[in-house]
């Protein structure tokens, strides 16, 4: 599919990515099950927690973005990945409304947070991660709030089948070139649903 | 149902289809019984009507405004459209904003799969909130010993405080504080449990349609509500009929 830096065979370029949540949808991306094996003849996995690239690749078709934004290197992540993809997919719960990855913001910053968990925890000794894990943001937020966003997939995991609903439509409209909203509307309002 | 009495008698179209409705009956209710479905929240049949949440709110022709169609009794000739581009909009705005005012985490909720503001975002295609999210520090009222309230999970429809007030009696509830700080209080701001007039019947529970309200103990996903119980007492109370109804988990 990709016709600039990638790798050109004709195929698409999907990636994944996993910012603030619990890497349910991407168990719930494996329950594909067969279709995966279909997947894998249409489309390259050419980033994600399922690959083992460092650095968001360039050229992408696809990218579902787990999880909110909830620390720097999520950030980080997000603006490289919108840089480097043609569409975007808001990807379960947690990137579509920030669900209980968000849960923190209820605490203010995340400082009282951090003290509840880690000070106040009777097991942990008392300390506070400082050294290799990043900075916390003030808040976590969904990815639309960073990012212009060009499908979104509710749900707490979004089943496979709705997963994969969506990956065809969105498949089908870049082939076609088609623009995606047109592509994702019919998904609607069976498809959409939280929780 | 408010529905007069003898046979109905004023003509009216609903999204093109045409209907005899009753003296006194609301456009909702004539749309109801011709089957056609108005998204709803703070309505109840079998309690009064309070049109707060203004999700069912439909086009009449030569009306430059919208109309409650819960509180808008049907006239002769009304040509009424239920559902446009325009009104779908509206409403999915309005659920976005009830998203947004609350803690609405459905994964972690006891009413995920059981709740009318979840079916309602999948009715008018929500898919994500346009608006920021506010976060509230909402209290949650778990004195009583049967029932549990979490505020941050309301959409103050009213329902409870209606049913307690109208077919209970009892009057526990009132909406306390103003604006963005409203909320369910029991007995004037009192904690739930300390409260005398609570007769622990369990019907505000029941008609709550989202899980601010919830039974002791239910896990997540694991609430049911019944809200079609109401219809089902006022009907035996002002009829003296009680008739066949599947009955709620």
């Amino acid at each position: 599919m990709s016709n600039g830096n990638g790798a050109g065979n004709g195929k698409l370029r999907i990636a994944t990515a996993w910012l603030g949540g619990c890497s349910g949808c991407h168990m719930s991306f494996l329950d594909l099950d067969e279709f995966l094996v279909d997947l894998a003849g249409m489309a390259d996995l050419v980033f994600g927690p399922l690959t083992d690239t460092k650095a968001f690749p360039p050229d992408v078709d696809i990218t579902l973005v787990e999880g909110a934004v909830t620390n720097e290197d999520n950030r980080e992540l997000a603006f490289a990945l919108r840089e480097n993809t043609r569409v975007v997919v808001s990807f379960g719960d947690c990137a579509v409304t920030g669900n209980v990855t968000a849960l923190r913001n209820l605490l203010g910053e995340p400082e009282p947070m951090l003290q509840r968990v880690y000070v106040e925890h009777p097991d942990l000794d008392g300390q506070l991660p400082s050294e290799v894990v990043p900075a916390l943001l003030p808040m976590a937020e969904p990815l639309h709030e960073l990012i212009p966003i060009d499908a979104y997939m509710p749900g707490c995991p979004p089943s496979a089948e709705r997963i994969k609903t969506t990956i065809t439509a969105l498949a089908q409209a870049l082939i076609d070139g088609e623009p995606v909203p047109k592509a994702t509307e019919w998904l609607f309002p069976d498809e959409a649903r939280f929780g | 149902m408010s529905r007069g009495n003898g046979r109905p008698s004023i003509p009216v179209t609903i999204d093109g289809q045409e209907a005899m409705a009753y003296e006194g009956e609301t456009i909702l209710d004539v749309a109801t019984r011709i089957g056609v479905r108005i998204p709803r929240l703070c309505y109840l049949e079998g309690l009064s009507v309070w049109g707060g949440c203004r999700l069912c709110l439909v086009e009449v022709e030569d009306d430059p405004r919208y109309r409650l169609s819960c509180a808008t009794p049907v006239v002769a000739e009304m040509a009424v459209t239920t559902t446009n581009w325009e009104l779908h909009n509206h409403r999915r705005r309005i659920v976005e904003m009830l998203f947004a005012e609350g803690n609405h985490i459905c994964a972690v909720c006891v009413s995920n799969g059981d709740c009318e503001l979840q079916d309602l975002a999948a009715e008018t295609d929500v898919d994500h909130i346009h608006y920021d999210l506010q976060h509230p520090d909402a209290s949650v009222d778990a004195s009583h010993p049967k029932y549990v309230l979490d505020r941050e999970r309301c959409v103050l429809c009213t329902r409870c405080v209606r049913v307690c007030n109208e077919i209970e009696g009892a009057h526990v509830w009132d909406v306390g504080g103003r604006g963005s700080d409203s909320m369910i209080v029991a007995e004037l701001s009192k904690p739930w449990g300390e409260s005398p007039s609570c007769t622990w019947c369990g019907k505000c529970v029941l008609v709550c349609p989202t899980g601010a309200l919830a039974f002791k103990g239910r896990a997540v996903g694991e609430m049911r509500h019944d809200p079609a119980v109401i219809d089902f007492l006022k009907t035996a109370r002002d009829e003296g009929k009680w008739y066949e109804r599947q009955e709620a988990r």
